[in-house]
């Protein structure tokens, strides 16, 4: 037998905005291990938050252990299982990046996108921001362009060529 | 008609391994996919002339309404015979006019070929969205072959260039055709045009599809990019955009016109663009002196000419029309190749240069005149045939009351040609004529005139002789031209039917035909006068520059976007997102809130008492993670709210969680401390700034808005879970106890296959990450230590870990070498019996794989990375990888007997002294879970402790040439 009451316990409540608070303030800093402890607590807020919508406390849902108390619901928690297994890989792999900032750059903060900056850079001055063939102007005219394409012709090839 | 289309297309697929093979020669073989569409034209001939017209109709998507639909009715008939026949003639040619050893000669093949296959399509098609797709297909090989040496900057600009004006209109046309099939309920062609839709959806169609042959057949304004395409080789020029894509836009206009030119303004537009560009194309072939770029803005010209005809709506003007189309194709096809032929012999196409060809090259000075004289117009030539037929019928419509509109069409046709005979004599006399002086055109350098120094092979002169051969001889039987072409012009649904002939009588049309021959000879004989009255003309600012400054501002306008939303900050970014979560949300229940339309929400102080201690406990540490400044407090302040959130796991009734929860803090804690040795011990001093009461206020709001998420998610429910039924279904079919477990391996066992794959990618990553230039290093056993050959090997008695004399002497403590000795069999043990217990009590294949990896880090701590390599002799993608492979793979095997992937199945197996045993497939799932799991935790450990102990020994210097490598 599973719960099926699902009315939220307030302390679990406060938890879990507890941790997300904490975990989004953290997450906009720029060190990137201070942001891989806020992606920390925000995953354990948001686990707590599936544990409880998925219903009140009960037994462990094992059958056979719980007797006739009602058992608390097993779907939310083999789904915050492997959130939680998730949870680890993906930090594992923020801290190598904060390691990796760090062996090159001496800090682990997280930089301003540079190409990004350029972009809004040359935007804002109206200049191009890249080159663009279709876009530029020669000034050439269609003659003085076609003079420039000639084939890779038949005879090329034949020692010719000094005779253009 | 499928046949032929996909021998083309397999042509084109075999065209590289073929010129790799048979070099030049292998345009002939590629020469037979035209060569059979045009032989199946022609196969054709009696079934199109009795109407009945070759189908097929495979279905290809049924849901998009989208089937391979092909007919050949007289329209088709006659394009596929341009395309086809002109196709393989060019191909022919192709094989004379490069060099051996040209550039990229197997991919031009390749192309060129494809597109004769989608051109083929194009005509053919029968469907309105295959329509499309053929169009496009056009539109993306012209792109490829007019950009074919995309080394030069002025060939890139042309291909750009065209791609885009194309693609535009391409797209336009498609919102038309859609309008067509939606409006009348159908998606095939020819039922459309039976049955047009009318009013709006009748405008709209006919102004899409006008625009979309406007760009296709380089229409004014859209006439820039085919003079600027003839950056293309010229025998792509010859095909291209003489007979077949620039035909595509005259094709789609005659194709609509029986079922679109009742509408007053398919016939104003059409009349408008067709027109203008008679003149425009007309007025500015006269004033270029290379040759291409004289037949360029002749076939703009042209094309305005077609379009005009084929649109206009009546009989007699289209059979004119369609008689011109293939009339066209022939001489224009034939002045390209000529033109190829002259740059052959003279490496020059700059006709100021050229003298005296037409004694060098008879022949192809010959095929040039009969080519020219069909363009202007002299008889006995198809041109002539099809001029006089369209004189012929407009003046017969002019004569007998008809709108305005065609008189201005008449009035056009007649100045249009005037100069059509201009510059088709000044092409002729321009190519092969001789000149006299500077003044009379010649060398413009005053060099001496270029002579033909090459010799002409036959594969050179023998097309273009054909094609003008072939012009000559259908007008010498105008009534065959008639009776074929008819049938279509007759499906037009005004004026009266006209009539192909040689000889008509003295007619108006025959007086207007000298006139016009006679002015056109008049301007050519003043042609200095007439080049330098153009040049005093003030000449307006080109189509193209217009282009040109409207992609400029579109470039403009992208870097505008982009630097306002990409500002290159995380911060910002993740802001964004949150504020997202936060506001959407949270506007909806403050609005609720405030309109007092909200559902009461039922709270319960807690479960458990013991709950509120707890939550106690993570919101203090939560809060104090926040302000810490130190790195080393900051991470074991997280690592407490972690295994508090543990513990209202166990409170909620959740053991497996409160398990995995406290090993993964644990995994976690261990691998952050390992890289914490490496990174300074205070995060950056950064002062004050207003952004922290930013973030302040951004991290209240959504630790508020998920609160009321929470709050108001039992709202959601209503129905009853699923989960009700999951303990009967767990022992049932899973046979076990523990739902949790049977739940990850059975029940939702995909879940966690999509998981172990996460976290074989992560595990990947971070190895990436750190190990730089290959997966992960060699496995460290002792034998390879430093030191190691020191010894007299093998393990010696006293000694607690093996490697722990790799350590340096402060590094090591015994006690903690004694402890590791007496606690990892232990620990390894605990782990399987939590995989196997896991199926009916806490437990399973995550917590034992983590408590391994527990063990392992335990091992790696107390005796080095070498004690790590001699735990573990193997690398981590070997368990990541078998890991997977049990629990995805081995789920698999239940397909064999036909059941679900990754269903379980239960043996109850007899084991002599064990007794019954009782086994559950799924354990191989859990088996491989744990293996993933230990192999996860083992290259973390790898990684970040083991790999960064030994760069940290490295000299600074070393470090730095390691950082260097891969930027």
């Amino acid at each position: 037998m599973i719960v099926l009451e699902n009315t939220p316990s307030a302390v679990l409540v406060l938890a879990v905005g507890v941790l997300c608070g904490a975990g989004v303030y953290l997450l906009l800093e720029r060190p990137l291990t201070r942001v891989l402890l806020g992606f920390i607590l925000l995953s354990n807020g948001v686990n707590l938050m599936l544990l409880v919508a998925g219903g009140r406390a009960g037994a462990s849902p094992i059958v056979g252990n719980a007797g006739d108390e009602p058992m608390s619901d097993p779907l939310a928690q083999a789904m915050t299982l492997t959130a939680i297994v998730i949870t680890l890989g993906l930090s594992a792999f923020i801290l190598a990046l904060a390691y990796r900032s760090w062996q090159l750059h001496g800090h682990d903060e997280v930089a301003d996108d540079v190409e990004d900056r350029r972009v809004a850079r040359q935007a804002a001055l109206n200049a191009p921001a890249y080159e663009d063939a279709d876009a530029a102007e020669t000034g050439e005219s269609l003659d003085e362009e076609a003079a420039t394409v000639h084939d890779e012709v038949a005879g090329d090839d034949a020692g010719t060529e000094a005779g253009r | 008609m499928l046949p032929v289309l996909l021998l083309t297309f397999a042509l084109a697929l075999s065209a590289p391994v073929l010129v790799a093979r048979l070099g030049r020669r292998a345009f002939w073989i590629l020469a037979l996919g035209p060569a059979a569409a045009a032989g199946y034209a022609l196969a054709s001939t009696t079934a199109v002339l009795d109407g009945r017209y070759p189908v097929t109709s495979i279905p290809w998507v049924p849901g998009l309404d989208l089937s391979l639909d092909l007919r050949l009715d007289a329209l088709s008939w006659l394009m596929l015979l341009v395309v086809g026949g002109v196709g393989a003639l060019v191909l022919v040619y192709c094989s004379a006019y490069f060099a051996r050893d040209a550039f990229g000669t197997g991919r031009f093949a390749a192309t060129l070929t494809a597109f004769s296959g989608a051109m083929i399509g194009l005509v053919v098609a029968d469907d309105l969205l295959l329509l499309f797709v053929f169009w496009e297909l056009t539109t993306v090989f012209s792109y490829l072959l007019i950009g074919h040496y995309a080394d030069r900057k002025a060939s890139r600009r042309a291909a750009m260039q065209a791609i885009v004006v194309t693609t535009a209109g391409g797209l336009v046309m498609l919102v038309g055709l859609i309008v067509l099939g939606v409006s009348t309920g159908t998606w095939r062609l020819s039922e459309v045009v039976a049955a047009p839709p009318t009013g709006t959806a009748a405008v709209v169609a006919s102004l899409c599809l006008v625009a979309g042959a406007a760009t296709k057949s380089a229409l004014v304004p859209f006439h820039f990019w085919l003079p600027a395409a003839m950056a293309a080789p010229t025998p792509v020029s010859a095909y291209l955009h003489a007979a077949a894509m620039v035909k595509a836009g005259v094709y789609l206009v005659a194709r609509f016109a029986p079922g679109l030119s009742g509408e007053p303004v398919w016939r104003w537009s059409v009349v408008a663009l067709g027109g203008a560009t008679l003149l425009v194309g007309g007025y500015r072939a006269l004033r270029q002196h290379d040759l291409k770029l004289v037949l360029a803005f002749g076939t703009v010209s042209q094309l305005g000419l077609l379009v005009l005809l084929l649109g206009l709506g009546t009989r007699a003007a289209a059979l004119a029309g369609l008689a011109l189309l293939g009339a066209h194709a022939m001489f224009k096809a034939t002045m390209f190749l000529v033109v190829g032929a002259v740059d052959v012999a003279t490496g020059t196409r700059d006709l100021r240069r050229l003298s005296g060809l037409w004694r060098a090259m008879p022949v192809t000075a010959a095929a040039g005149l009969l080519a020219t004289a069909s363009m202007i117009g002299v008889p006995p030539t198809a041109g002539y045939v099809a001029k006089e037929a369209a004189l012929e019928g407009l003046w017969h419509d002019v004569t007998h009351g008809a709108d305005a509109l065609e008189v201005a069409a008449l009035a056009a046709v007649v100045v249009g040609s005037i100069l059509t005979v201009t510059y088709g004599l000044r092409f002729w006399w321009g190519a092969f004529g001789t000149k006299a002086s500077p003044a009379d055109g010649g060398a413009p350098d005053g060099g001496t005139p270029a002579v033909p120094h090459r010799r002409q092979p036959v594969l050179l002169v023998a097309p273009p002789a054909v094609l003008a051969l072939g012009g000559l001889l259908v007008a010498l039987v105008p009534s065959a031209g008639e009776r074929v072409l008819a049938p279509y012009a007759d499906t037009y649904p005004a004026g009266d039917p006209g009539h192909l002939v040689l000889w008509g009588g003295l007619t108006p049309a025959l007086a207007t035909s000298a006139v016009v021959l006679a002015a056109g000879a008049v301007l050519f004989w003043q042609r200095v006068r007439v080049e330098r009255w153009q040049s005093a003309m003030p000449s307006p600012r080109g189509a193209d520059v217009v282009y040109r400054r409207s992609m400029r501002r579109l470039d403009d306008l992208a870097a505008d976007v982009t630097g306002a939303t990409q500002r290159g900050s995380l911060p910002f970014y993740l802001g964004i997102v949150l504020v997202v979560l936060a506001v959407a949300p949270g506007a909806v229940i403050l609005s609720g809130l405030l309109s007092g339309s909200t559902v009461a929400v039922d709270v319960v102080p807690w479960d458990r008492p013991a709950q509120a201690a707890v939550v106690g406990i993570v919101v203090v540490a939560a809060v104090l993670a926040t302000r810490a400044r130190r790195r080393l407090k900051a991470v074991v302040l997280v690592g407490v709210a972690g295994y508090a959130n543990a513990a209202l796991f166990l409170l909620h009734g959740a053991p497996d969680l409160a398990l995995t929860q406290v090993l993964v803090e644990t995994v976690t804690l261990v691998v952050l401390v390992l890289v914490l040795r490496r990174l300074p011990p205070y995060f950056t001093d950064r002062p004050l700034a207003a952004s922290r009461w930013v973030r302040l206020a951004l991290g209240v709001t959504t630790g508020v808005v998920m609160m009321a998420l929470t709050l108001a998610a039992p709202l959601a429910r209503v129905q009853q879970p699923i989960s009700v039924d999951f303990p009967a279904e767990s022992v049932e079919y899973g046979s076990g106890r523990n739902i949790v477990n049977v739940t990850l391996v059975d029940i939702r066992a995909w879940d966690t296959v999509g998981e172990l794959s996460v976290l074989l990618v992560a595990a990947t990553g971070v190895a990436s990450l750190v190990f730089l230039r290959q997966r992960s290093g060699a496995v460290l056993r002792l034998s390879r230590a430093p030191g190691a050959d020191r010894d007299d090997g093998g393990p010696r008695r006293g000694v607690w870990l093996a490697a722990g004399r790799t350590l340096t002497p402060e590094r090591r403590s015994v006690m903690f070498e004694i402890v590791t000795r007496l606690v990892f069999h232990a620990m390894v043990v605990f782990a399987l019996f939590l995989l196997f217990s896991g199926h009916n009590s806490t437990g399973g294949g995550f917590a034992a794989g983590m408590v391994v990896g527990i063990a392992l880090a335990v091992r790696y701590l107390a005796g080095g990375r070498y004690e790590l390599g001699e735990a573990m002799p193997v690398p981590p993608g070997l368990l990541l990888g078998t890991g997977l492979f049990l629990s995805a793979g081995v789920g698999l095997v239940a397909l064999l007997g036909g059941n679900e992937v990754l269903e379980s199945f239960t043996y109850d197996v007899h084991v002599p002294l064990l007794g019954d045993v009782h086994l559950v497939t799924s354990l191989f799932f859990d088996v491989g879970v744990m293996l993933l799991v230990v192999g996860l935790v083992l290259d973390l450990l790898r990684t970040l402790g083991a790999e960064i102990d030994r760069q940290g020994e490295l000299p600074e210097n070393v470090v730095a040439v390691v950082g260097e490598g891969s930027r």
